[in-house]
């Protein structure tokens, strides 16, 4: 905890309730945790879906996981594990206070963020050429276990994309704020409390990436 | 939350690192390891997760209780986890008709 100046004037950020700019920080993170873990559990919930058919149709899985492109599953990975390197340095240059180093990082996170939705709509792409989507026109001889995992696969993928787009929304107002210089040393919350949530989307693809796309690879 | 800044180094170490599992994960995938293919798989996620929830997300700088509410919201996944399956692979047991 830090010590503020008494009698100095407090800064313009600090709202009324918070007794310092680190309390209402260390408050604002805390929140962002707690949303966080509801989303664990969201995307814990498909997960669990995942595990229980898993286990039922061990082969189909295996099976259906051939039809992904784990390449391109690995590039998207590197991309995002890059974007949340870019994020953690534009966090670490509104902490000094340097605009231009955290405008560059911001603008190279919401770039590797778009190149990953342009891989991911190729490879929607080649699936509905495949009529492996769940729909009108899904493969009707594909075999149950099959279609389970294409309908995990798109819920699974589909809602970790939507929650990417969200958050380059939310980058963009990010980065539309430091450009206006709303942010400095001593008031850098929104900047962190964003940076949370595009980390945690990194790792909800660091787990669909083996999940999803390695997981029959050596038997192919 | 400390006020000292991580260095870039620390940054580019831990991204290195991601990247070294990621190809591992990727390695890992393509040999045959029978039944423990899944749990290696598994085992390099949650390295990797930690990395990025401990470094870049900055959870080892944080105060006690955030880092109570990030443990904890793991821990109810691992109950979910736990007791869903306890469920389903103890139903074939008893050879109750309709499962």
């Amino acid at each position: 905890m830090s010590n503020p100046v008494s009698g100095a004037k407090p800064h313009p950020k600090l709202q009324a309730h918070f007794h310092s700019m680190e309390q209402q920080l260390e408050a604002s993170t805390l929140g962002m945790w707690v949303f966080l873990v509801t989303e664990v559990m969201f995307f814990g919930g498909m997960f669990m879906a995942y595990l229980v058919y898993r286990n039922m149709y061990p082969h189909a899985w295996v099976e259906a996981s051939h039809e992904l492109n784990w390449q391109l599953g690995g590039l998207n990975t590197m991309v995002l594990i890059m974007s949340s390197l870019t994020m953690a340095l534009a966090v670490r240059a509104a902490m000094l206070g340097q605009k231009r180093y955290q405008i560059i990082n911001l603008t190279l996170t919401i770039l590797l963020g778009c190149v990953f939705l342009v891989v991911k709509f190729f490879e929607y792409k080649a699936k509905f050429e495949h009529h492996l989507v769940p729909g009108p026109n899904f493969d009707p001889t594909l075999e149950q276990g099959m279609q389970i995992f294409f309908s995990l696969y798109f819920m699974l993928t589909g809602v970790h994309a939507a929650h990417m787009i969200i958050g380059i929304v939310m980058m963009t107002v990010i980065l539309t704020m430091a450009a206006r210089d709303s942010f400095n040393a001593e008031y850098y919350t929104p900047v962190e409390v964003a940076g949370l949530y595009w980390h945690f989307v990194d790792i909800v693809w660091i787990f669909l990436f083996p999940l999803l796309y390695l997981l029959g690879r050596h038997g192919a | 939350m400390s006020h000292q800044v991580p260095s870039i180094r620390m940054y580019v170490g831990v991204f290195a690192a991601l990247l070294i599992f990621t190809a591992t994960t990727v390695w890992v995938a393509g040999l045959d390891l029978g039944r423990l293919n899944t749990p290696v798989a598994l085992g390099i996620a949650i390295t990797k997760g930690s990395l990025v929830i401990l470094f870049f997300m900055g959870v080892r700088n944080n105060t006690p209780l955030t880092k109570t509410v990030a443990i904890s919201g793991f821990l109810w996944l691992l109950i979910l986890f736990s007791l869903g399956m306890n469920d389903y692979l103890t139903r074939g047991w008893l050879g109750v008709t309709g499962r």
